[in-house]
């Protein structure tokens, strides 16, 4: 367990390995959500850990890679107009769209800057009064109350040239989504721990009651998701199905209200599109009608072009938890974090980019010819 | 994307109607609105994901997370604006 040693609770941490193992009576399935949680997992060795007792599958929650292409285009459409300035989180910068994507677009003149906070846009408005900015808003839950708060604060200084370019989505539909698919196998969820700081864990029961399907509200350390993970194997083992708070230090029941409150006031619920896995009925926000005047979708013109994506890649199925990235066939040779295929590599929180990175030497390149 | 950093409130300041704390994250100090955990206080330890604070946890996990974080290398996505170049393809 080379990458747990680096880790200075090792020692506790091989002791759940060593419980979760004892409990188990079966190889039970179980999905994290959350593409950090992923990355911990990988980091540390921890599916290598659990042995046969579990088998670790990766959810969509990446919302780099769930962004579609087609916003990703639209983005880059954005970008290369001459009176916008596009604004977005580093990490969107190397997503491709169909055929290029925002770095390149930056490289060439496009006016595309990184900010750490959305605030950061809404400053950037303010002191270039002749520029329309347009922030590139994607993310989950535990983005979207900052957003809120930019368009709140955009409001309140009368700014007239900053506009969001949204696509938000939300976990439990996501989940909703895995649950109903006949091919489903995952049978307990460690749910995503500063999602569920911002909005509790509510929607969580109605899940568990519907599919019967233990929920576990887990952090993002080695021991958190080991933590998470004995309490996911020891519901299934005692038939159990409960939502259950691993992350008590962060999380409360009625999570955030006043981000959830920030929300409600800007955004309201929406269909949405996920990349990889395609159209979820109401799965995302969207701005209300009263923001419309922050909206870069009613502000501009924006062409819708339906993209597809390359026939070989597999993430939708990678996505849904059916297969693992190392099934793929192009895994590491024609797909990679340079180049991606598709949606899980192209973040590193992604499930194909976390295995690509931590678990390369376990895929024979050469034996694949 | 999803992570929430810890980080230490070493002043609170009112800024265009907005409550604005210097937080410290390691030697790195960041503005974080605190609009969403109005019991926050300076000395206080909050996670904050993207710039805003969304919660207060106490100084030792706060810590704890904190090196644990930097040990996995995320910390410079989480806090730095600047990307790295795209790599020749």
């Amino acid at each position: 367990m080379k990458y747990l040693d680096e880790y200075r609770d090792a020692r506790i941490a091989r002791a759940l390995g060593a419980e979760i193992r004892r409990r188990s009576t079966r190889p039970w399935v179980l999905m994290e959500i959350c593409g950090g949680q992923t990355h911990t997992l990988m980091r540390y060795g921890i599916d290598e850990l659990l042995g046969d007792s579990v088998q670790l599958v990766h959810g969509p929650g990446c919302p780099v890679c769930v962004t579609p292409l087609e916003t990703i285009d639209r983005a880059i459409a954005l970008a290369r107009r001459p009176d916008v300035t596009l604004v977005s989180y580093g990490d969107m910068l190397r997503v491709p769209g169909s055929e290029t994507d925002l770095f390149h677009v930056k490289a060439e003149g496009g006016d595309v800057r990184i900010v750490y906070s959305p605030s950061d846009a809404v400053q950037l408005a303010r002191s270039q009064p002749g520029r329309k900015v347009v922030f590139f808003a994607i993310g989950f839950e535990t983005t979207a109350p900052a957003h809120a708060m930019a368009v709140l604060h955009a409001e309140r200084l009368g700014l007239k040239n900053f506009s969001l370019l949204v696509s938000h989505v939300l976990v439990p539909p996501a989940i909703r989504t895995l649950l109903s698919s006949p091919n489903n196998r995952v049978q307990g969820f460690i749910a995503p721990g500063h999602v569920c700081t911002v909005v509790g864990y509510r929607d969580y029961e109605d899940l568990v009651r519907e599919f019967r399907v233990p929920i576990v509200v887990g952090g993002f350390e080695p021991l958190d998701l080991l933590e998470a993970i004995r309490m996911l194997v020891m519901q299934l083992e005692e038939g159990r199905a409960e939502v259950e708070n691993q992350y008590v230090r962060s999380v409360q029941y009625e999570g955030n209200r006043p981000a959830q409150e920030a929300i409600a006031r800007v955004f309201e619920v929406a269909d949405r599109k996920w990349r990889g896995i395609g159209p979820i009925p109401v799965s995302g926000l969207r701005l209300k009608d009263k923001y419309a005047a922050f909206d870069a979708e009613c502000i501009f013109e924006l062409a819708t072009v339906c993209a597809e994506e390359p026939a070989e890649c597999i993430s939708a199925e990678v996505l849904l938890g059916h297969k693992k990235p190392t099934d793929c066939t192009a895994f590491g040779t024609r797909c990679t974090p340079d180049k991606p295929l598709g949606a899980p590599m192209v973040s590193s929180e992604g499930a194909c980019a976390a295995y690509y990175q931590y678990r390369r030497h376990l895929v024979s390149i050469a034996s694949r010819g | 994307m999803c992570l929430a950093i810890p980080g230490k409130v070493a002043q609170i300041v009112e800024k265009d109607g907005i409550r604005t704390g210097r937080v410290q994250f390691g030697g790195v100090t960041r503005q974080a609105c605190l609009d969403f955990v109005p019991e926050a206080q300076e000395g206080d330890y909050v996670m904050v994901h993207v710039g805003f604070a969304i919660s207060v946890v106490d100084r030792e996990e706060a810590e704890r997370t904190y090196a644990l974080l930097e040990s996995m290398g995320v910390l410079a996505d989480e806090l730095s604006p600047d990307p790295a170049p795209p790599a020749e393809s």
